[in-house]
């Protein structure tokens, strides 16, 4: 087998530490320009995972290939790939100048070549002026930018970030998000991330890889990840969700229908692995739930008891019970005070069918 | 208005009030002293001042050559230490936490092991009918002994032996602060293995090598154990003519002009070290990338250091690209790193070095031959039975461990409070303050000893327990100021505030919350200061006299006359006895610990 287009192809990979899996049947390809996430809890793997590409870390098992080149066991100075770390790594006894030279150096660039592509670097980040310091002379925002430009001078087949934006605060970290995929479409690299920040994820990337006990969960668009998710793990990790304990009646490939509660029926998006008779959760987002007035209708409906209301600021919560106990919340934009309906008043909750994906019970229990 | 000033001076004066204990006693037994010493060495026979002495020390080419000869076993010994501990070192930064910690021990071993004990096992080892020269013989390596004791080589075999964890635990602190990514990020930038090394984790271990090679250096320079007992006449250090000038010669004024000449070099060193360094790297602290020091000596040595790291740089690379074409690599295939494995192999033969011979100290203790010799004939216990027999060895073991207890106790009782202080506190001075308390373990042991022999003779304290407790005293303090000093910074303050808030006052939060937490380092702190007391030789040597005699003072005093069977049952006495004391310090201390 070969590496094809792919900039980036693993093939089941695997990594063991004494009787611990690591990483498990790790397969994914990248095209040239993708923007891929890994996701997933602290030890799902996925660090795991992009040690094994940057040839930190050698697989037990498994593949990878890089630019269609075999890299499974290549030394990491061999292979074609640009990294950020965490903490950045930035060499502290080399100045800025010399730390976005430091690859081309390696490469054995002409100090006239070298001088231009470090200059050039560090116009596309904005930091023209910082050449001459040190790095803790430099802001975290800052140091994270020539780690960046550290790692595309050379212009690698892939750049890998391990959470690089980890350390610093939430303002800053939304302000770099956008930063870095601006310049991930301004210079069509070709990049794998690293995160356990949901929303990172879904701000930045093309396709996500969502990771969980050392294997991969989903893979897929953030859309689908958010809308169309596999597992209950993955419709927990990604954002918030409401589910239902359900009996599948019917499974075709246009629809499932299902018996929840107090002889509810719910409407599905299909699912080929569900059959009839089938134990299975029904999921639904909470901003997809809306308040029902008492002749409103829609594709499923349950009705709740009220417990409260809060405005959180642009949205509305509203947490309620079901007649079995169960807990469920809509959130809907605010648009006014909040009405007088007190705690205790009967409710009716309302959601479009193609907002409402079917899963299999009994899988991973939410961590 | 002095009647609003007074009070805020007066709470000015109470708020130093934990520094006091230590600056009083330090300033009396240590400070003051050590300046008479040194002041006596400008004044001649008749009282006058003079430089009568200086003339006399530098007039004859013997003295001068004393000094070469000792800044020339300093300089070996440094070059050798640095050489072999940074394998280890650069191991032990690297290894889990898990295998440092067991690895750590068997650096620390000779640390830990009597001066006396370690020297005695290399006359087993290297002498003329030692282990070493039996088993090159054996072998039919050489087919006479050869001459590897009383000469340069036994010299810096033993102290390098001696200095070297020192140089390896100076050089794991900085090495331990070195990011592990910056190598990874390295080879990711395409960087081999080599290369990677000398550009990037070289250049920032440099402050730890300075660090561990300067400390072993001004130590080496007051030595003179091993060099009495493992040199030859030619190998003399200048301590050992200040000992000769006191013991045998009684000329005050010359001793007190040696003393200042070794005072001097000593402040030298750590002259050019600042200049070249900062003093702030000492602790560990390496201001990774600050640049260095600006000026001539540090840019030339910053110039020729970079030329240095290209060249290493170049020649593994070029050592790397060799070997891939010799064995070419497979992208499909795993390698293990040769490399890695070397620098085990390096480390492992390092460590060998410094833990095992203290044991072949134990097989000669127990022959029947009348002389030490490899192998031991037979076996028998006699040596043990007279050495327990004697009612000077049990007395000098019991004055040891008497000595050593109080020593340890007034050393916590005085560094304490200073400890606290310090850590906590900011004021104008600090440095200067904290220089003082640890100035006894950098100003080497013999001038100490000398002062103190100087003071106690008008005071009438030679030859008392009390003094010798006063002595090690001093030499307590710092080991204690340190540790508890490093303790306390890990330590979350918010945690005592948290006990004020709940109601406690101050004496209450220390004995409830913050000693408890604590106590792991008080545990240590105070064995560090018992193991430096029971060890110690320099002072016992001057302030004891007669009856009063201490373990190491009494080994000396043999050994001095004859290394005896004797002599080695009791080095393997006291080797069991501080195995036993480390085995269950550490006990304590993982107990309290968890």
């Amino acid at each position: 087998m070969t590496g094809e287009n792919f900039k980036l192809k693993t093939r089941n990979l695997r990594k063991t530490y004494g009787s611990v899996v690591a990483l498990a049947d790790a397969s994914i390809e990248m095209v040239e320009g993708e923007f891929l996430t890994l996701l997933g809890p602290s030890g799902s793997g996925k660090t795991t995972m992009l040690m094994a590409i940057a040839g930190l870390n050698d697989p037990d098992a498994g593949e990878i290939w890089i630019d269609g080149k075999q890299a499974t066991y290549l030394p990491p100075f061999q292979r074609d790939i640009g990294m950020v770390f965490q903490n950045y790594a930035l060499f502290p006894h080399m100045t800025i100048f010399e730390n976005i030279a430091f690859p081309l150096k390696m490469r054995k660039m002409s100090e006239a070549d070298i001088k231009a592509n470090v200059g050039r670097v560090l116009e596309t980040v904005q930091l023209s002026h910082v050449a001459e310091r040190l790095p803790k002379e430099l802001s975290g925002g800052q140091q994270q930018r020539i780690a960046l430009a550290r790692a595309f001078v050379y212009e690698p087949s892939i750049i890998l970030m391990d959470e690089p934006l980890g350390a610093l605060d939430k303002k800053l970290r939304d302000h770099l998000q956008l930063e870095i995929k601006h310049l991930h479409e301004q210079l069509g690299i070709t990049v794998l991330y690293v995160t356990h920040d949901q929303e990172e994820a879904m701000v930045m990337s093309d396709r996500i890889c969502l990771m969980n006990n050392a294997r991969i969960e989903q893979l897929g668009t953030p859309d689908d990840l958010y809308f169309r998710p596999q597992t209950e793990f993955a419709a927990d990790f990604l954002g918030e969700s409401n589910m239902i304990e359900c009996v599948v009646k019917t499974s075709t490939s246009k629809q499932i229908s299902a018996s929840g509660p107090d002889g509810a029926v719910f409407k599905a998006l299909p699912n080929t692995q569900l059959n009839k008779g089938d134990v299975c959760k029904i999921m639904v987002r909470p901003e997809c739930m809306s308040l029902l007035g008492a002749r409103g209708k829609a594709d499923n409906m349950v009705s709740a008891t009220l417990n409260e209301t809060i405005i959180t600021g642009a949205v509305t919560k509203t947490y309620a019970q079901l007649a079995n106990g169960q807990e469920i919340t809509s959130t809907q934009l605010t648009t006014g005070p909040l009405g007088t309906t007190g705690k205790g008043s009967p409710i009716k909750f309302g959601w479009p069918a193609d907002r409402t994906v079917a899963l299999a019970a009994g899988g991973e229990a939410p961590a | 208005m002095s009647g609003s000033l007074k009070p805020a001076l007066k709470s000015r004066i109470w708020r130093f009030w934990p520094l006091y204990p230590a600056a009083l006693f330090l300033g009396f037994f240590f400070l003051y002293p050590s300046v008479l010493l040194l002041s006596i060495s400008f004044v001649d026979g008749e009282g006058a001042l003079s430089a009568v002495h200086y003339k006399h020390l530098f007039a004859s080419a013997t003295y001068v050559k004393v000094l070469l000869i000792t800044l020339k076993i300093a300089g070996w010994t440094t070059v050798f230490a640095i050489l072999a501990g940074y394998p280890v070192a650069y191991l032990l930064a690297t290894v889990k936490s898990s295998t440092r910690n067991s690895l750590i021990i068997w650096v620390l071993m000779p640390f830990w092991t009597s001066f006396l004990v370690r020297t005695f096992a290399w006359i087993v080892l290297l002498g003329r009918k030692g282990a070493i020269n039996q088993w090159l013989e054996a072998l039919g390596f050489v087919d006479r002994p050869v001459a590897m004791i009383f000469n340069f080589t036994g010299v810096m075999i033993g102290m390098v032996h001696a200095l070297m964890p020192l140089c390896i635990l100076t050089m794991l602190s900085v090495m331990e602060n070195i990011d592990r990514n910056l190598t990874k990020a390295a080879s990711t930038l395409g960087a081999r293995g080599g290369p990677a090394f000398w550009r990037v984790y070289f250049p920032l271990s440099v402050p730890g090598i300075a660090a561990g090679g300067m400390l072993v250096f001004i130590t080496a320079l007051g030595f003179f154990i091993t060099p009495a007992l493992l040199g030859g006449a030619r190998d003399t250090m200048i301590v050992q003519v200040i000992i000769f000038q006191i013991q045998e010669v009684l000329n005050w004024g010359f001793a007190g002009a040696v003393a200042m000449l070794l005072f001097v070099s000593v402040v030298a060193i750590f002259v050019l070290y600042d200049r070249l360094l900062g003093l702030s790297t000492l602790s560990g602290q390496s201001e990774q990338g600050s640049g260095g020091r600006s000026g001539l000596v540090a840019r030339i040595g910053k110039v020729l250091g970079g030329l240095f790291i290209e060249l290493m740089a170049t020649l593994t690379e070029w050592m790397g690209r060799l070997w891939d074409t010799i064995f070419p690599r497979r992208a499909d295939v795993a390698r293990t790193s040769f490399a890695r494995g070397g620098a085990w192999v390096t480390a492992l033969l390092v460590i060998a070095f410094l833990a095992l011979p203290a044991l072949f100290i134990i097989p000669v203790s127990f022959t029947e031959a009348g002389f030490l010799s490899w192998p031991p004939k037979g076996f028998s216990t006699k040596w043990y039975e007279s050495v327990i027999g004697s009612g000077i060895w049990f007395n000098a073991a019991l004055r040891s461990f008497v000595v050593a207890i109080m020593s340890a106790f007034f050393g916590m009782c005085i560094g304490v409070p200073a400890a606290f202080f310090l850590a906590r506190q900011n004021f104008f001075g600090k440095g200067a303050v904290f220089a003082f308390l640890v100035s006894p373990i950098i100003i080497p042991n013999i001038i100490i000893a000398v002062a103190l022999f100087y003071l106690y003779s008008r005071l009438g304290l030679t030859g008392t327990t009390i003094g010798l407790v006063f002595g090690h005293t001093i030499l307590a303090i710092p080991y204690v100021v340190i540790t508890i000093m490093a303790v306390i910074k890990n330590y979350d303050i918010r945690l005592d505030q948290a006990a004020w808030t709940l109601g406690a006052n101050k004496i209450k939060t220390l004995w409830l919350v913050t000693f408890p937490l604590i106590r792991a380092g008080m545990i240590a702190a105070f064995m560090f200061a018992f193991i430096i007391s029971f060890d110690e030789l320099t002072i016992a040597l001057f302030v004891t006299g007669g009856e009063v005699t201490t373990l190491p003072k009494q080994m000396w005093d043999d050994a001095l006359l004859r290394v005896s069977p004797a002599l080695a049952a009791v080095a393997t006495l006291l080797l069991l006895f501080m195995s036993a004391f480390i085995l269950l310090s550490e006990f304590i201390r993982r107990r309290s610990a968890s």
